[in-house]
């Protein structure tokens, strides 16, 4: 039995970095056809990463960051976490409306519903992603936006799941179109009894 | 010359004059500053969540607000400090995702700022200054010097309280 993201072993990555995979270019040709841009997506990375380390990765605690929520719920429950970088936020806003805003002032109320449309669009993708391979019934909650420090942000799912684990599965990959390239950050936070769910139906043993 | 002594989340400091203790970027979580006046010796608590007893297994002493707080007074104690005069002054506990409908999600932050000044009041030690609850990140500084605590904020400023 899983106990917390620290008992996942190398099969249980592969899986994830699988879902990881099929959840990223499912992002990437829906964010294409929004953008009516061509963008490439490099294979993702998939690690099992303490929330200090996220951190550290991502320019730490104080880095400002563009975060996106949305919760899961159904046959599996957690949460779907995005992190974008606010320049690549900008560009994101500038190709769906026209006109970027500008570098340091706030997002507008426009820029946010469009940021979280693409995160709708993209936490829809990996959640087919999981949904294809194990025919669950997933929901997604409409996604909450919040632009901060980065420390403040995570420290959201980290309290939510601090009763589970100091872990997160943390998955990285990079964007690249027209004028556009970033790197894409997924926090996927399925809770523990829906990983083991998940495992289980794709036949991998715990 | 002073040093800054960083806390991390889920973690407790003390410290003593000229030293700065720091902890940055406080979302949900709630920043505790103990300070013993005459001595000069402060304490810095990061708590995560409000409640140990709900928890299994192992208990992270510096996580949570009820046995934070009283972990952070026995080690200011141990350096010096005299328990009847210590003071609070907390911040933290904001909303980071307001529109999130998930409930749970949403009152962590409150809840927090409830467990620390019922834990606070079980060891008998008034809250003098208080910055919580809101929708932003917060950094802490607190000056062991003059008990000055200084927020910082991203997008909305600073104070001194």
């Amino acid at each position: 039995m899983l106990q917390s993201y620290s008992d996942l072993n190398d099969m249980h990555i592969d899986a994830l970095r699988e879902i990881g995979n099929i959840g990223a270019g499912n992002a990437a040709s829906s964010l294409a056809m929004m953008l009516a841009d061509q963008i490439d997506i490099s294979v993702p990375t998939v690690r099992i990463l303490e929330y200090e380390r996220v951190m550290e990765e991502l320019g730490g605690p104080e880095q400002m960051i563009v975060g996106l929520l949305l919760c899961l719920e159904g046959d599996v429950n957690g949460m779907i976490m995005f992190l974008l970088h606010q320049n690549f936020a900008n560009k994101l806003v500038g190709s769906l409306l026209g006109e970027e805003p500008p570098e340091d002032g706030e997002l507008d109320e426009m820029a946010y519903s469009a940021l979280q449309e693409v995160a709708n669009i993209m936490a829809a993708s990996y959640v087919n992603a999981i949904a294809s391979l194990t025919e669950f019934k997933i929901d997604i909650t409409v996604p909450s936006m919040c632009v901060d420090m980065l420390g403040a942000i995570l420290s959201v799912p980290a309290i939510h799941y601090a009763n589970i684990s100091d872990k997160m599965i943390f998955i990285e990959d990079k964007f690249s179109g027209k004028d556009l390239e970033a790197p894409n950050h997924v926090l996927l936070i399925p809770d523990v009894e829906s990983l083991e769910k998940i495992m289980e139906k794709l036949g991998i043993e715990l | 010359m002073s040093a800054t002594i960083k806390v991390g989340i889920a973690d407790l400091n003390v410290a003593q004059s000229p030293d700065i203790l720091v902890t940055y970027a406080l979302g949900s979580c709630v920043g505790i500053c103990l300070y013993d006046r005459v001595k000069k010796i402060a304490g810095l608590s990061h708590i995560m969540l409000p409640d140990s007893t709900v928890t299994h297994g192992a208990i992270q002493i510096a996580r949570f607000a009820d046995t934070a707080i009283p972990k952070l007074v026995q080690q200011m104690v141990a350096r010096g400090a005299t328990k009847r005069v210590l003071t609070a002054k907390i911040a933290g506990g904001a909303r980071m995702f307001a529109s999130a409908n998930n409930s749970s999600l949403s009152n962590i932050g409150q809840r927090n700022v409830q467990a620390v000044k019922e834990a606070l009041a079980k060891q008998g030690i008034p809250i003098i200054a208080e910055d919580t609850g809101k929708d932003y990140g917060r950094t802490l500084f607190f000056n062991t010097e003059d008990g000055i605590m200084h927020i910082k904020s991203a997008k909305s400023g600073e104070w001194f309280w």
